[in-house]
């Protein structure tokens, strides 16, 4: 049965809705066109006017073989950092799930990264794996000058992907915990009985069960891992060495706010939007058919 | 040899106790119901027995050999849920073969075995539909084909049909016990509903807040109920129960005055002798008033059954039921005389509720 609200007064309704629709047109419809525009428009680095160019800063951005890399960058990272994360925080959800010993401490203990800001998160890790003295660095001690993520540009992607990936564990160990805990005990039980091990029983009949949960965590860890990554590259790489860490949305930032292009910035969280748009709808219209709800 | 041997098995959570030492053997291919009110531990004892729950003390053999450290998957039991417990997101094909796909059974031999045992519980046109699809009562046969299909040495039955309305009930009742008759497999249910308990059992184990009651076939416990909780529990109407003592004559002495001559009760009638005089409602039978014996009571409500009635009356204080079979006009408030049958009466100690023999 569809329940209407009627409102005799007409303004009331906006008047109600206004403040989150405030909200949205500063924060997002805003920021948004105005890049929109400055993508079809060259921009002045100093101020003072720009003239239109119509799609010339995309043609520039897509010849640009640096920003393919850029590109292809980011969409290892979206690999790398979901995948890790998301399985990390499914392991220690079945662990918790299995209402060992602690498992009320765990619980807490587990969530407790997701309240970490990036930033933060990235100095500490910084210091984890600097390569004169962290936990990391004393493998350097056993094999001189293997690690350096100063001067190595996969060991300091590695290196911001873990954090990445740790930062993301507590929020997606939450989801899949409940989930866990949502299927009934006797399902596992019937499993038991029917001969299936633990692992199997993980496989078989969890994991299909918590596949609408897995599905929503994917979407939210792509979405994350292409757009929240720009506090931990700036505190820990800044790009570097050589650009070796810079991701689409670190690129956006350095354009934009060190080198002034505007114009090449804007066009590119142009292309950005789209791919996390294109990345989400391709999710829903592919993924989702396979996953069963009840 | 019995099939399934339990020694002294006791379960604890942390420091409440809640099965107090049990010791039941149950022989090869005996149909066995543990009945008992929620919360006396019966579904906890079919959990160790099939391996879900540790044991805390004693001992549990299934065919001889000692399982108490055995996983589930290595006891040789089948289990049928309360609730089910389908896999929701397999289809039926798929939930019968489950554990022959783990057991790694090739293919053609388990699409043989699912289609035989869907065909004996009448699933066949079924087999590509997933659980949400199905009825109450297919979803039963499908947990039945499930346990069925890997031929185990035990059935358990965790009250498996309390989820079912009461003509699919008896239906599945008729079934199980079809199913067991051409099957002759050990099976264990539990179940807090009598009939079930009754019409199903080839023997029958009562308990009561952890504690075994009586062990027995179901006449048996209902014709000589061990303790006065099986008295109260077995039966429908349940039992009149009256607590009070003999005096000095031999005479039983029971609520506010009310007095009873029990000639039979010779040999336990010690005056002063604290009991519990217990007596089925269909023992008690409405009389003349001038009759030997008749006991004046008024009647309280009257509860229409069809074929008989039940009447609930007070007397002296205590509450009688007795079963009528004559059909003339009673009413709340109306005097009658009951009587009660001698030769049919049960007696219970005061203190420990046990049996007297008399």
């Amino acid at each position: 049965m569809e329940r209407t609200a009627y409102y005799r007064n007409s303004v009331l309704p906006w008047l109600l809705l206004a403040p989150q629709l405030l909200l949205v047109l500063v924060f997002f419809y805003w920021p948004t066109s105005q890049a929109l525009y400055w993508a079809f428009t060259l921009e002045q680095p100093w101020g003072g006017g720009n003239a239109w160019v119509g799609l010339q800063n995309f043609l520039n951005i897509f010849r640009d073989n640096a920003y393919w890399a850029t590109v292809l960058r980011s969409g290892l990272y979206a690999l790398v950092t979901t995948g890790l994360s998301m399985s990390v925080a499914l392991i220690l959800a079945s662990f918790v799930d299995r209402s060992l010993k602690g498992t009320k401490f765990f619980q807490s203990v587990y969530v407790w990264p997701y309240a970490i800001a990036a930033p933060a998160a990235g100095v500490a890790f910084r210091f984890i794996f600097a390569p004169e003295s962290g936990l990391v660095g004393s493998l350097n001690e056993i094999w001189p000058g293997l690690w350096n993520p100063a001067i190595n540009g996969g060991q300091a992607l590695l290196m911001v992907m873990v954090c990445h990936a740790w930062l993301g564990i507590g929020y997606n160990f939450i989801f899949f915990l409940a989930a866990l805990q949502m299927i009934p005990r006797s399902i596992n039980e019937a499993g038991a009985m029917d001969g299936a091990r633990p692992l199997r029983r993980i496989f078989d009949l969890q994991l299909p069960l918590i596949a609408p949960t897995a599905f929503f965590l994917l979407i939210m860890n792509i979405i994350s891992s292409f757009t929240d990554s720009f506090g931990l590259i700036d505190t820990m790489t800044e790009g570097g060495p050589y650009g070796q860490t810079e991701v689409m949305v670190y690129k956006i930032y350095f354009d934009g706010f060190k080198t002034l292009d505007y114009s090449g910035a804007a066009a590119q969280s142009i292309v950005l939007m789209f791919i996390v748009i294109g990345l989400t709808f391709i999710q829903f219209k592919w993924v989702e058919r396979r996953v069963h709800y009840h | 040899m019995s099939q399934i041997s339990i020694k002294g098995v006791k379960k604890s959570y942390g420091k409440s106790q809640v099965v107090h030492g049990v010791d039941v053997e149950i022989e090869a291919g005996e149909f066995v119901v543990i009945l008992g009110p929620s919360g006396c531990g019966k579904s906890t004892l079919l959990r160790m027995i099939a391996g879900l729950e540790g044991i805390s003390a004693g001992e549990i053999s299934i065919g001889g050999k000692v399982v108490n450290d055995l996983e589930p998957r290595e006891r040789g039991c089948a289990m049928v849920f309360q609730n089910y417990a389908l896999y929701p997101h397999m289809t039926v094909r798929q939930n019968i073969g489950y554990s022959l796909k783990v057991a790694r059974v090739p293919k053609a031999e388990r699409d043989a075995r699912v289609m035989a045992v869907a065909k004996s519980v009448g699933l066949e046109t079924f087999l590509d539909r997933r659980p949400g699809e199905l009825s109450g009562g297919q979803r039963q046969r499908v947990a039945m084909a499930r346990a069925m299909v890997r031929e185990p040495k035990v059935f358990l039955f965790d009250e498996p049909f309390s989820n079912l309305d009461a003509k699919l009930r008896v239906a599945m009742r008729a079934e199980v016990r079809r199913l067991h008759r051409d099957l002759g497999v050990t099976s264990v249910f539990v179940t807090h509903d009598q009939i079930e308990a009754m019409t199903l059992a080839d023997k029958l184990i009562i308990m009561n807040a952890g504690n075994v009651e009586q062990v027995g076939r179901p006449t048996e416990v209902y014709n000589n109920p061990a303790s006065r909780f099986v008295a109260d529990f077995i039966g429908s109407p349940a039992m009149n129960l009256f607590d009070g003592e003999f005096d000095a004559e031999g005479q039983f002495l029971y609520g506010k005055g009310g007095r009873m001559a029990v000639p039979l009760l010779n040999g336990v009638r010690s005056p002063g002798r604290k009991v519990v005089l217990g007596v089925r409602p269909e023992s008690v039978r409405r009389i003349g008033a001038d009759a030997h014996g008749a006991i004046p009571a008024v009647v309280d409500y009257v509860e229409e059954l069809g074929a008989s009635r039940l009447i609930h009356a007070e007397a002296n204080g205590s509450r009688f039921v007795a079963v009528d079979t004559d059909m003339t006009e009673i009413t709340s408030g109306m005097p009658v005389h009951l009587s009660i049958d001698g030769t049919a009466l049960h007696l219970f100690s005061a203190e420990d509720g046990r049996r007297i023999t008399h």
